[in-house]
């Protein structure tokens, strides 16, 4: 049952050949079974999913299934689900039992999905290794030795492992496709905009977005046709149609040209990727996709703008973690703390000591990152300067796509790293991202897909079309994995 | 070079308590990516204008109406310490 996708799954719940309960507890037994060693689920809702499986069955028994009706996912932990712990891979939110869904939460539930539990992430999503988190470090499923890549690294484990069929991220600088492309599977960060960011936990307001972590791009279609459209909730969300991505992704794609960035190719990209990414793009003109060299002249100045601009975002939306309503609070709660300053007051302290204890080395960086470029005298300096340079990324791509319909590169300089090896040196671990990041600072919809392998890990080639051209995308995706057998891969052990 | 003073300054601003344990390494690697994020002085941006959002459009506005209605009790079950449905706090008024 594991080796069937999403799209699969679906249809054989509807014919009867499975049963939702069966299915929810052939991937309970599976967690139960591999987990140990993969540490890609915070919490399990096996007793909620078997509740909820049997209510599907009861539904496909009256032929009254909608698009999801019986099939299980995971959640990343990042978004809020009524009743069961929300951690954010943090120990500030270790004791956070969410008091409402978000609202991508809700919908899927309505359409029918079966919540199998929520997966670990690095802590408050800044990471590109999921070593930062607060329960460990998530192993790889082509070798534990490796990192599946972060944030979203326990959704994209649990997907590469089979133990879930598919799973919900979100992405601020790559968080769902450069996990996706270290584990082998197929990663969709939409626009920004096009899912709702409501009760799903806020890292930078400006470029977070959920999206899917998923086998296929067919599958990526199902989930993103539920999960997107309007929310009143969030005053960022599109007030634009949804289309039938589930449908237009087998619809046959006419005419597209390829944009591909001769500077993705720098000296930075492992030889193993780069073989892979071109010989990817070689069997994309093979399919009738015409190809066309392009530069994203300000690419190399995504990273240094995006620390400055998610940093600044973050501190001030991580205040909110005080102690006071909710969240971590450090022992003993009054009176006087370790550390105090003459002249500080009580509540000062407090609020220090909670959030010093709640927050994990990363997350303490990057608040003081944001805080430092935020102070007085300097925000001209880095913040304006980071949106002035934002400016000149996102113009590179409206310039690109005036000629190309996808621009198409790989989605990181390397395969899997080793656990521990990056941990030492931040700036080598925020460069896991430079090709990530400028869809992030522009809002565009961006796809990673597995492409091949170099020493027998897996490659990510990474897909970015205009603002709300997910179907396009998802098109192009679709059309190269009929072609190819690279998301059939499954780790050994796994199968 | 971010010092120690510097840090102590932003963490009294940021709310945020680091040990002395963790100031070296705190100090070191802040400084690496001040270091790195300075490379955007170098970029020419004259004439340009800041882009602080994707979107394009102004800001939603909803009525100022009440949509929310209490539900202090669910709420204050995550909360640390509560008294009277009051969130307990250091005392700031003598």
């Amino acid at each position: 049952m594991h080796t069937r996708t999403l799209t699969q799954l679906a249809g054989d719940l509807r014919a009867r050949r499975v049963s939702a309960t069966e299915l929810t507890r052939h991937f309970l037994d599976r967690i139960g079974r591999f987990d140990k060693t993969l540490n890609a689920f915070v919490t399990v809702t096996g007793e909620q999913a078997l509740t909820q499986a049997a209510a599907a069955d009861r539904r496909l028994a009256k032929s009254e299934a909608t698009l999801l009706t019986g099939l299980p996912i995971a959640h990343k932990d990042i978004f809020c689900t009524s009743g069961v712990k929300t951690s954010c891979g943090s120990r500030m939110l270790d004791n956070f039992i969410a008091p409402y869904d978000a609202t991508i939460v809700d919908r899927l539930q309505n359409a029918g999905a079966v919540m199998l539990g929520k997966t670990n992430m690095d802590e408050f999503a800044m990471g590109s290794s999921n070593e930062t988190s607060f329960y460990g470090p998530v192993r790889n499923p082509w070798n534990p030795a490796l990192v599946p890549g972060g944030s979203s690294g326990g959704s994209a484990a649990a997907v590469a492992s089979r133990i879930a069929p598919a799973a919900t991220g979100t992405d601020t600088g790559g968080s769902i496709r450069q996990p996706a492309a270290l584990t082998g599977i197929t990663g969709l960060k939409p626009t920004y905009g096009r899912v709702s960011r409501y009760g799903m936990i806020a890292f930078a307001s400006s470029l977070d977005q959920a999206g899917t972590l998923t086998r296929t791009a067919e599958d990526s279609a199902l989930l993103l046709e539920v999960m997107a459209g309007f929310d009143e909730r969030d005053s960022t969300s599109l007030d634009e149609p949804v289309p039938r991505y589930s449908q237009l992704v087998n619809e046959p794609w006419d005419d597209i040209t390829i944009g591909v960035p001769e500077n993705f190719f720098d000296k930075g990209l492992d030889a193993g990727n780069a073989a892979a990414v071109r010989a990817a793009l070689a069997e994309l003109e093979k399919l009738g996709a015409r190809l066309k060299s392009i530069e994203l002249t300000h690419l190399h100045h995504s990273v240094p703008a995006y620390y400055v601009v998610a940093p600044a975002e973050a501190s001030s939306n991580l205040s909110r973690f005080d102690g006071v309503r909710f969240g971590h609070r450090a022992n003993p709660p009054f009176g006087d703390y370790q550390g105090a300053r003459a002249g500080d007051d009580d509540l000062t302290t407090f609020y220090m000591r909670n959030r010093g204890e709640g927050f994990g080395a990363e997350v303490k960086r990057r608040i003081l990152t944001g805080t430092y470029v935020l102070s007085a005298g300097y925000y001209d300096a880095y913040y304006l300067q980071a949106q002035k340079v934002r400016t000149l990324v996102s113009d590179d791509f409206a310039r690109a796509f005036r000629e190309v319909d996808v621009v198409a590169g790989p989605t990181t300089p390397s395969p899997a790293f080793g656990i521990g090896q990056k941990t030492s040196d931040p700036i080598e671990m925020y460069l896991n991202d430079i090709y990530t990041i400028a869809a992030n600072l522009a809002g565009l919809p961006a796809m990673s897909l597995p492409c091949g392998f170099v020493r027998d890990l897996p490659v990510g080639l990474q897909l970015i079309a205009p603002p709300l051209a997910e179907a396009r995308l998802l098109k192009v995706a679709h059309y190269f994995q009929k072609a190819t057998d690279w998301h059939e891969r499954v780790p050994q052990g796994y199968a | 070079m971010l010092g120690p003073d510097d840090i102590r300054r932003l963490c009294r601003l940021a709310r945020l308590e680091i040990t002395p344990a963790e100031m070296a390494d705190v100090s070191a690697k802040l400084s690496s990516i001040v270091a790195m994020v300075g490379e955007l002085q170098a970029v020419a941006t004259d004439g340009v204008a800041p882009m602080a959002h994707p979107l394009d459009r102004p800001q939603r506005l909803r009525p100022d109406t009440v949509t929310e209605v209490d539900r202090h009790e669910l709420y204050q079950q995550n909360a640390p310490l509560v008294e009277r449905d009051l969130y307990l706090v250091p005392k700031v008024i003598e």
